[in-house]
């Protein structure tokens, strides 16, 4: 990366931490309300 | 009045649940295949720029994320119009939806344009009119997050954030147009110059499959968290309680 390498990998490590974020957090976030409403029901 | 039916019905929780059920997997599908393009196409096949080498690679997280900063904030106001006037619970449930997610992109442009900003200006962070309305922007997500957690009743927390979402549109237009109305640091646009885009096609293409598979996992994500916020909101109603029974969710 011609001695960008930091700045480069840095931004595509923080995207990518994003998308996974992303993508991640309402599933697990679905898995918690499931579970609470199916234990009050 | 019966063309008005069909918008009725799909704004109805349980028309949507299912219709986001369906389009779902299709938005996320698209979205890692056009990402994952262009993100190795832009890292390590895209030719390198004759003048920021290859620090201008930054450009397919940087751009995608902070085009989707503006676009999301724009979507959660146009949700908290129709949530204010109407009283829509889908759009009471976009609002803050849509929120994290464009706090997040919003938090990637900061960072990204900060990792680029070093090399490129010697400065992580310069107090000019682009970066300093983009942190507002931020702080805008924050406080609807914020506004909406402070609520016990969603539909008054709805409407309070609602009123902020709104006010806070004002900012849009000074963060799109800020590298024209003021002199910045940042660069203008380059790929939406009207007429000739000043970039070539074999850096352009991962750029663009990058924009659009960002909006398709955005449209994933915000899919999924509205589909979580209607479950919430209307626990204990009939529709719900058949998903719960049949374990579809």
């Amino acid at each position: 990366m011609g001695g960008y390498g930091l700045y480069v990998w840095g931004s595509f490590g923080c995207g990518l931490a994003v998308l996974v974020w992303n993508v991640v957090a309402p599933k697990l976030a679905r898995r918690e309300l499931l579970r609470q409403m199916t234990e009050t029901e | 009045m019966a063309s008005w039916t069909w918008f009725h019905r799909l704004a109805s929780p349980p028309s949507f649940f299912r219709l986001a059920d369906r389009l779902a997997p299709w938005f996320g599908l698209l979205a890692a295949a056009l990402l994952a393009y262009g993100w190795i196409d832009g890292l390590f096949f895209a030719p390198e720029d004759y003048q920021q080498k290859d620090a201008y690679r930054i450009i397919y997280v940087h751009v995608p994320a902070a085009a989707l900063s503006l676009s999301l904030y724009m979507g959660m106001a146009v949700a908290a119009f129709v949530a204010l006037v109407w009283r829509m619970k889908l759009a009471e449930a976009a609002i803050i939806a849509i929120a994290p997610v464009g706090a997040s992109f919003t938090a990637l442009a900061l960072v990204t344009g900060m990792l680029w900003g070093k090399p490129m200006w010697g400065a992580y962070w310069v107090w000019d009119a682009r970066l300093t309305s983009e942190l507002v922007l931020l702080f805008l997500y924050f406080g609807v997050i914020g506004l909406w957690q402070a609520f016990e009743d969603p539909r008054a927390a709805a409407r309070a954030c609602a009123l902020l979402a709104i006010v806070g549109v004002i900012n849009v237009p000074i963060v799109k147009y800020s590298v024209d109305w003021w002199n910045s640091l940042h660069q203008g646009s380059t790929i939406l110059k009207m007429g000739k885009p000043s970039i070539t096609a074999a850096m352009a293409w991962p750029l663009f499959a990058s924009l659009i598979g960002a909006y398709l996992l955005s449209g994933y994500v915000i899919l999924r968290r509205l589909q979580n916020e209607l479950l919430l909101r209307e626990r204990g109603t009939a529709w719900v309680r058949e998903l719960l029974g049949a374990s579809r969710v």
